[in-house]
């Protein structure tokens, strides 16, 4: 437990503040609160708009802005709920899988005739049933999130499967698809971009103002200790998951709606985009950690990474590439500067060297290898 | 749970599930065999079973390396990954020069797996990043490293070479070679796992990691190593599923990790560190096998397949957790 705690130096206090349960932490100004991890993402973003708009004239383009923000909402939705998950200690995989079930439903029910609205409702319903479950699981019968949430992770998006099939639904009214693709009136801001920032100043509130959010540093921090100071920790847990498959069923309204069609394969991977734009936001993997601002903030530094890289031409699987690397850099980065500053001077230096060289040079192996195949190929092509 | 027992305790609890868990699946395998074959008599054929081997090769490699991970308490997502790039460098090599002797693509293919497993495995044991975040980076990079090598272009079957197709179904010693390489896999890892030091420490680090510290296990090494295996597996894999499928996609092994996870917890595997043997695991990937293979025999519609899996992991974890806490209060008195 002790060791790969990512970002544990710089948010410290924060952790030993949620250790404490009865008491708030004492009442800092909103500038002190906003610890070194967001000022370098704060930092990373700054860059990247300015190199973006050095390399391409239409990244400073309030209409392409405001068409790509859209893209990022159904992630955004998410993850609001994955920061309560992972602070906790736990995890959930499904979400995205339990999107597709919610938006198939919706689909197949609007299919058979049921109004949009009514099936919408019932979406949403079967999102928090389907959290719900989860949080059965993990709270009451004590398994772990990750095989849980694995295991819905593959039923929720059969489910989907097995409603739809190799079918699309489509043909939805336009008030419906304006949550996706409309504009709130007279401004360029789609409505799904406001909606989020709304929610993301609720879950905010809720995660650094209430008692609620500082049960969930409690519980991340020791559980034990939390439940034996009266706290209904496996009650709260159900609630979290329960959330988290609510919003993954908005998120699935959402997607649904800006597509302007349903089908099984809707929204798949994007637990892996949720829980990195979590964890690049500095909330640890192993719970007690983390700010809801940092989460918001890394999802803004990769939605603007992305868009830049678009606009460059790079393949989507190539901006996954330079986001899977910013995710491991940014935990791997501290662990490595805190070892070489802990080690100073060591005996093992020559031996440790030599084993270096080693990996490196497979590694080189592994890359002139990379490029020479490749070129045999793609070169006489 | 550990709080309350001592480890010693606990270890021998879990030895005690995963045996009735050996049991408990292979009784479930037959009693689906008997209805499937009672529904669709042609599922109870030579021919037929020959398929199931088939298909659950490749599947039973990749899940017994995933599953030396697991014992560690880590998990790699990015088998997938692995697959999907090894399989386009080595049908690149072909592509390129035919005349590449066949033999050599499987250490070939293992070399390339392993050097991205040792990338896993320096960031995971000397980097410290959880594993779960570690290979969920590399899923996505060495994913994005497919498109980025193949540019998007596919190798389809005419462009690789024949020889290297029957690679994996030829049958020169009456089992399909691929099913055979699974068979030695398994038996070096069952060899592996149970009787050398190493093997013995990679259970040791599970159960107890801090005890193996102490112990002198070198830890940091043990979790280096089981990443470059399950690497090294996923390499193998991917020779085997190009020679198979007789093509190499950016698609490749899409989510094929979710399966050898799959694989490896229906076998008894138990995601918090310590407990999983290889007759398990197999008999897991064979469960996992049968199901996708009966449901056209029983003109189930394709569609259920995912939802099933699913279904059949959680039945999984609460059947473990149910004998866990039987014998655990068995133990008490």
């Amino acid at each position: 437990m002790t060791e790969s705690r990512p970002n544990a130096a710089p948010q410290g206090a924060e952790r030993s503040a949620g250790a404490t349960i009865s008491a708030f932490p004492p009442r800092r100004s909103f500038l002190a609160r906003f610890q070194r991890w967001e000022w370098m993402l704060v930092g990373l973003i700054a860059l990247v708009v300015l190199l973006n708009s050095q390399l391409s004239p239409y990244f400073l383009d309030a209409r392409n802005l405001s068409r790509t923000s859209s893209d990022f909402m159904e992630i955004g939705l998410m993850m609001l709920p994955m920061v309560f998950i992972i602070i906790t200690g736990g995890i959930d995989l499904s979400v995205a899988s339990n999107l597709a079930m919610c938006a198939s439903f919706m689909g197949w029910l609007f299919m058979r005739g049921v109004p949009i609205w009514p099936a919408a409702l019932a979406a949403l319903l079967l999102g928090a049933l389907g959290g719900l479950f989860n949080g059965l699981l993990v709270a009451r019968v004590k398994l772990p999130p990750l095989v849980v949430t694995l295991g819905t992770y593959a039923f929720y998006r059969g489910v989907a499967y097995v409603l739809l099939g190799d079918q699309a639904a489509r043909g939805y009214p336009a008030s419906f698809t304006y949550i996706g693709q409309g504009k709130l009136p007279g401004t360029l801001i789609p409505f799904s971009v406001a909606l989020f920032i709304l929610l993301a100043i609720i879950f905010g509130l809720v995660l650094h103002r209430t008692s609620f959010g500082r049960t969930l540093f409690a519980i991340g921090n020791n559980e034990n200790a939390t439940a034996y100071s009266g706290v209904p920790v496996a009650r709260i847990k159900i609630i979290v998951y329960t959330i988290s498959g609510l919003m993954a069923g908005l998120a699935g309204l959402v997607l649904a709606a800006r597509f302007g069609s349903t089908r099984p394969d809707i929204g798949v991977g994007l637990e892996l985009a949720v829980i990195t734009a979590a964890v690049l936001g500095g909330v640890d993997i192993n719970g007690g950690i983390g700010t809801m601002g940092g989460a918001v903030l890394s999802l803004l530094l990769i939605g603007l990474l992305r868009f830049g890289m678009g606009l460059l031409n790079i393949q989507g699987q190539v901006q996954g590439m330079v986001i899977g690397l910013l995710l491991i850099l940014s935990i791997l980065l501290p662990n490595v500067a805190r070892t070489l500053s802990l080690r100073g001077g060591s005996t093992h230096q020559r031996g440790r060297l030599a084993t270096a060289a080693a990996v490196v040079a497979v590694f080189v192996l592994f890359g002139l290898f990379f490029f020479w195949s490749r070129a045999q190929v793609l070169g006489a092509g | 749970m550990s709080a309350q027992h001592p480890p010693a305790r606990r270890n021998n609890l879990l030895t005690l599930v995963a045996r009735y868990r050996e049991a408990g699946i292979a009784i479930f395998i037959l009693i689906l065999a008997v209805l499937v074959t009672l529904r669709a008599p042609a599922f109870l054929t030579l021919n037929n079973f020959r398929d199931i081997l088939l298909n659950i090769s490749i599947l039973s490699i990749v899940a017994l390396a995933q599953t030396m991970v697991i014992i560690t308490k880590g998990i790699d997502l990015s088998v997938g990954s692995i697959i999907g790039l090894v399989a386009m460098m080595v049908a690149f090599v072909f592509k390129a020069s035919p005349e590449f002797p066949v033999v050599l693509s499987l250490p070939l293919g293992m070399l390339l797996g392993a050097t991205l497993g040792a990338f896993n495995g320096l960031i995971i044991s000397y980097g410290r990043v959880p594993p779960i975040i570690a290979t969920l980076g590399t899923l996505s990079i060495y994913r994005g490293l497919v498109f980025f090598y193949s540019q998007g272009t596919w190798i389809n079957s005419f462009e690789l070479p024949a020889a290297f197709k029957q690679l994996s179904k030829g049958t020169p010693l009456g089992l399909p070679n691929m099913v055979i390489i699974a068979i030695l896999f398994a038996l070096a890892v069952y060899y592996f796992l149970n009787h050398t030091r190493t093997g013995r420490n990679i259970y040791a680090v599970g159960s107890n990691a801090e005890a193996a510290q102490m112990a002198g296990i070198p830890r940091q090494r043990i979790i280096f190593l089981v990443y470059v295996l399950t690497g090294l597996a996923a390499g193998l894999a991917a020779v085997l599923w190009v020679s198979r499928f007789e093509s190499a996609q950016t698609n490749t092994a899409l989510g094929f990790e979710l399966q050898t996870v799959a694989a490896s917890v229906v076998g008894g595997v138990s995601i918090s560190g310590g407990v999983g043997t290889v007759p398990g695991v197999l008999l897991g990937a064979l469960l996992l096998g049968m199901i996708d293979n009966s449901l056209p025999l029983l003109r189930i519609s394709p569609f259920w397949q995912l939802a099933l899996q699913g279904l059949l992991i959680l039945t999984a974890v609460v059947v473990d957790n149910l004998i866990l806490r039987r014998s655990q209060r068995r133990g008490r008195r």
